[in-house]
């Protein structure tokens, strides 16, 4: 059983060695679960790819019949908050209290707009019976560009199938990163952070990050097929 | 072999440091983790095993008189759920590599302890969401639920089966994310990459897997699930989906799947034949290679299994190709695992004995699966029983075969106990027997014609006398498995005491207590040696290696 | 071989053969590699083993004997790599010329007809010696036609035509087995083949059958109104299917595709996924509207006029386009 010859810091975890051991593994290990999400995603993205280059002319119009403006406001928003997540991480580096907590704070709204905007997106599709479904409809819906030619409705519900699973899943992600916000941000306000230990605040911003760059991804292929049509 | 002469004194270890249910179900003790993965994967083993009895007995008639077709479909596909997903992915990494990973290292633990607890929460909220699931109707579709049948025409619990799966998938990425982080930054001073135990390099292999391909099978279900539910019509022809994007999209994932299955028994191999021939394993940077080249490779062979799918042409030249580039590691390891005999000092201790028919019947397995990338002979066996015996002698004669020796091998330090070695000689040639003589008549089966999935074949009666020989074998082979579960739980409370280290063997596990104290060891241990040092530990130079402190 | 204990299915078409000789090599192969395995592992565990006061040999490696048992099992595998693709090749492609049998799956029977039209379930008599050529498609889910005998297998899927020949060597009844799995009854969806010789076949063909294929096709075509477009002239509103089949065709988006049976399909069942260059997407679908078998004969009628280039597409009665033109009729779910 290890004696304590000496103190440390009551945030080393006993089977570390070091803090500089913990530290890096706690990141590794985001590192490597970013990896699996990346992966989790990917299958969606290969699918949409596929149907994408088959029924490019379907999944045009489809795209053109979701919002674009609000697509493009939500992809502004969290690149935003991705920037309040940054200045929250350095303002745990030097010290800041007030302007870390405000930062998560902000991060949070940014986050919960995002969810709201969305919100009104899927209302939207849910009036125009657009949701895949039992009362789905797509009919005499043109092709961008292709005047008398219209959308297959059944290729247009696969368009609107993977686009609700894909973005319903980045919500569910932005939902779960703002449980892990709370939560940094409970520790934030009890004084847990300093600048010798924030590993959580960063580990916290990583998956912050890749919840965005996911959506920086979903934004131009989902909303903005053909646009220039 | 084995030295158990030590007074039983009472020390303290990481079995009597703590009492009480609370104790385990709330522990982060690795070992303590390793030990309720073991309780709970060997139930689902008898679960699938149970399975496995009921498809034998309706098979060893041609008619199917003992249950119903609905129902022989749900036996044999709750058998491959049960057996794939609930016992073969976490068998090794989560009971032997749990318990070894951070020892074998120089590690007081892995890197996120209640990251491991939770795997093992996930595993049994998955698995009781699974046997629910079967007791309130179970699945039809086969392990593999290919679309449309399951997305359109099943009205069995897909969704139910799906979510457990995807549930127990977590826990699998949870084990491999540890792992890697383990591995990558908790090594003792001076335990360089060239220094570790193959059963280290095996383990990191499998993670990579288990990391990159599980969120695929991920996505794949939660895709069914969905279709299922909304009528949507991403697989479904009629709307404009592709049944073969399910199939792509499936394999991408088991096929790696099956290297998570093997890769930990070869690890479990390579422990186990040094020690037993007391030398180092030939040629270890190629064994070390052979993993990770299995693991990058087996991510790209997966559509043979789709050779009659429908695909074109030229994709299945293209997967055939790689698929032989994919054998050849395999077969360097079993030239390195025999080269270690020549010249060794063999001694044939149950562990050995097992890895013995490990050599023999992987070889046989893998050389099988040559016939099966080869693309004339696959149009004929796929899908017939020839696949089958293929992958059972690899699972089975493979991966089982290698748990079963690792278990006997680290017996000792989990309990602190030997466990009877006649027993395990017995139960190591009935295993052997019984499992060629279930599974040897099923290549020719496959050759002769029968297909998979069959619950009857009144209409083939040339069938039959292969199938009974099959079932008889399966008979030997289920008592084979029960001697161990027998005699395991005699010795934990009458078993010789075990010594710290009753094999000589080499590797830091081995330096600990038998069984270990709940942080391994007493100090940091400071490796100075290289791996499989036996010509060291058998001159006595250092009798066993010292840690240093 | 013996009566009720086979180790061998009959072999009984122009592909057995090659895919027998084949397996035997690698029966061959594969022996040699576990003798040699099995005989070193019991050699080294018998001479080497534990003797007192005998240490064991610490030997490294050696990188020429990990090289040499690398490369030369490399080339084994891409021996037997080459010749099996060969096989498959010849598998995958059948022979021009091969007469063709419409096979229809579903749950849980093989549907099958002949191009000169007669109708089995479950059994496929063909004369011996002829190529056959099947184009198959599922009702429902995925099968698979497997006769052991000729080393045949491929997967019958829904929503498209899979190709798959052979060549029967022997007269003789074979078993014809579904090999994907399909549901409660999937191991009752077995049939025959059986193989006669000519002067038998034609006997068994002339027992009767509702007209070639393309005949009914013809019916079809004209039922639907399908004659009122696709006219034998340039006046109609959709292209002219004379000695269209086989040949290739300039969509409008620029892509050059082969007219081949998954796209006449394809052109009934989802019209607008392709549209030829220089016409409008006005064809509706006809999904749900045509069965799988109504669609076969319509797909041999557009082989008949590509053949012949006698046929026409006129119909006996001429009906006037009602709201057929204008829109392409989305079709919902089934």
């Amino acid at each position: 059983m290890a004696a304590h010859t000496e103190s440390h810091n009551p945030a080393l975890l006993h089977h570390f060695a070091t803090e500089e051991q913990q530290r890096n593994s706690a990141s590794f290990g985001m590192w490597i679960f970013l990896a699996t999400e990346v992966m989790f995603f990917g299958g969606l993205f290969c699918a949409y790819l596929i149907y994408r280059r088959w029924y490019f002319g379907d999944f045009a119009a489809a795209s053109t019949s979701i919002n674009a403006k609000l697509g493009g406001a939500n992809t502004a928003v969290l690149i935003c908050s991705s920037l309040t997540v940054v200045l929250a991480i350095w303002a745990a580096q030097t010290s800041r209290r007030a302007l870390l907590i405000g930062m998560l704070i902000l991060t949070m709204l940014f986050g919960l707009t995002f969810l709201g905007i969305k919100g009104i997106e899927y209302a939207d599709k849910f009036h125009e019976h657009h949701v895949p479904g039992a009362s789905f409809s797509f009919d005499h819906e043109e092709i961008p560009g292709n005047p008398g030619h219209y959308a297959n409705p059944n290729h247009a519900q696969i368009f609107f199938a993977l686009y609700f699973i894909m973005t319903g899943l980045h919500a569910l992600h932005m939902v779960i990163g703002l449980g892990i916000f709370t939560w940094l941000l409970w520790a934030a306000w009890k004084g847990r952070f300093t600048p010798e230990y924030h590993t959580p605040l960063e580990i916290g911003g990583l998956y912050w990050h890749f919840v965005d760059i996911v959506w920086i991804y979903l934004f131009p292929l989902l909303y903005l097929i053909d646009r220039h049509t | 072999m084995a030295t158990g002469n030590i007074p039983p004194v009472e020390r303290e270890d990481y079995l009597n440091k703590h009492y009480g249910v609370g104790s385990w179900l709330f522990t982060t003790d690795h070992k303590r983790i390793a030990l309720l993965y073991l309780i709970s994967i060997t139930f689902f083993f008898f679960i699938g095993g149970f399975f496995a009895l009921l498809i034998r007995l309706e098979l060893l008639t041609p008619a199917s008189d003992l249950v119903q077709a609905d129902t022989y479909n749900k036996f044999f596909t709750q058998h491959g759920m049960v057996m794939v997903f609930f016992f073969l992915i976490p068998s090794i990494p989560a009971t032997l590599g749990n318990f070894l990973v951070p020892m074998m290292i120089g590690a007081k633990d892995l890197a996120f302890p209640k990251i491991n607890l939770l795997s093992w929460y996930l595993y049994i909220i998955g698995g009781i969401m699974m046997l629910h699931c079967m007791v309130t109707g179970g699945v039809d579709t086969g392990w593999t639920f290919y679309t449309p049948f399951s997305t359109a025409f099943t009205n069995t619990k897909i969704v139910e089966a799906g979510l457990a799966i995807f549930i127990a998938g977590f826990s699998s990425i949870l084990t491999g994310l540890n792992f890697v982080v383990t591995i990558h930054r908790m090594r003792a001073p001076g335990m360089t990459w060239t220094r570790l135990p193959l059963f280290i390099w095996a383990h990191y292999a499998t993670s990579i897997i288990q990391i990159l391909g599980t969120p695929v099978v991920a996505i794949t279900i939660v895709l069914v699930a969905a279709e299922r539910a909304l009528h949507l019509g991403i697989f479904d022809p009629k709307l404009g989906g592709d049944p073969l994007l399910f199939q792509h999209l499936f394999w991408f994932y088991s096929h790696p799947a099956v290297y998570i299955m093997i890769l930990p028994s070869m690890g479990v191999v390579s422990e186990i034949i040094s020690c037993f021939s007391r030398k180092r394993i030939f040629g270890y940077s190629f064994v070390a290679l052979s993993s990770i080249s299995i693991a990058v490779f087996g991510f790209l062979v997966w559509a043979h299994h789709m050779f009659v799918a429908g695909m074109s042409v030229y994709a299945a030249l293209i997967f055939s190709l790689l698929s032989y580039s994919v054998a050849v590691p395999s077969a360097v390891k079993v030239f390195n695992w025999t080269a270690t005999l020549y010249k060794g000092s063999i001694h044939y201790d149950a562990p050995m004995l097992y890895a013995f028919g490990f050599l023999g019947l992987f070889t046989i397995g893998g050389l099988t699966g040559l016939f099966l990338a080869a693309l004339g002979i696959d149009v004929h066996v796929t899908d017939t029983y020839f696949v089958v015996a293929h992958f059972h002698y690899i699972m089975v004669g493979g991966a089982l075969m290698g748990y079963l020796g690792g278990m006997h091998f680290w017996w000792p330090k989990i309990s602190g106990r030997l466990y009877p070695e006649g027993w395990a000689r017995l139960a190591a040639l009935i295993v052997f027997i019984g499992f060629n003589l279930t599974f040897f008549p099923q290549f020719i089966l496959g050759y002769l014609g029968m297909p998979r999935r069959y619950a009857d074949y009144s209409h083939m009666p040339e069938f039959q006398i292969l199938n009974v020989f099959s079932t008889a074998g399966a008979t030997v082979l289920g008592v084979g498995y029960l001697l161990p579960m027998v005699y395991f739980l005699w010795s934990m409370r009458y078993g010789k005491p075990a010594s710290d280290n009753p094999w000589n063997a080499a590797g830091l596990e081995w330096q600990t207590q038998s069984p270990p104290t709940t942080f391994n060891f007493p100090e940091e241990p400071v490796v100075t040696w290289e791996a499989y040092n036996y010509d060291e530990i058998d001159k006595g130079q250092k009798e066993v290696p010292q840690v240093v402190g | 071989m013996f009566d009720n204990f086979p180790l061998w299915p009959d072999r009984a078409s122009s592909m057995a053969g090659k895919v027998d000789a084949l397996y035997i090599f690698l029966i061959i192969v594969s022996g040699m590699m576990t003798l040699l395995i099995f005989t070193a592992v019991v050699y080294f565990a018998a001479r080497y083993r534990y003797r007192k006061g005998v240490p064991a040999e610490q030997i490294e490696g050696s990188t020429p004997l990990e090289l040499t048992w690398t490369v030369i099992p490399m080339g084994v595998f891409m021996v037997i790599f080459i010749w099996s693709a060969v096989v498959y090749f010849k598998m995958r492609t059948p022979p021009r010329d091969a007469t063709e049998v419409y096979v229809v799956a579903k749950q849980w029977m093989w549907k099958l007809e002949h191009a000169e039209g007669q109708r089995e379930i479950n059994e496929l008599h063909v004369p011996v010696d002829r190529d056959v050529k099947l184009i198959m498609t599922s009702q429902d889910v995925i099968h698979s036609f497997y006769v052991p005998a000729f080393r045949m297998k491929q997967d019958v899927l829904p929503g498209r035509y899979t190709v798959a020949w052979f060549r029967a060597t022997k007269p003789g009844t074979y078993h014809l087995f579904c090999a994907e799995y399909c549901g409660t009854q999937h191991s009752g969806m077995i049939g025959s083949i059986v193989v006669m010789e000519p002067a038998q076949f034609e006997a068994w063909m002339s027992g009767g059958s509702g007209g070639p294929l393309s005949a009914t096709g013809e019916k079809i075509f004209a039922e639907l109104g399908c004659a009122t477009c696709h006219r034998a002239d340039t006046q109609g509103r959709g292209p002219n299917l004379q000695g269209v089949f086989g040949k290739p065709v300039q969509l409008e988006d620029g892509r050059m595709i082969t007219a081949d049976e998954n796209y006449v399909r394809e052109s009934i069942l989802d019209p607008g996924s392709k549209i030829v260059k220089g016409f409008k997407p006005v064809m509706p679908t006809f999904q749900g509207l045509v069965s799988e078998e109504q669609v076969n004969a319509l797909v041999a009628y557009v082989k008949s006029v590509s053949q012949s280039g006698a046929a026409t597409g006129k119909s006996a009665a001429a009906t006037e386009p009602e709201g057929v033109s204008g829109k392409a009729q989305g079709s919902k779910v089934q």
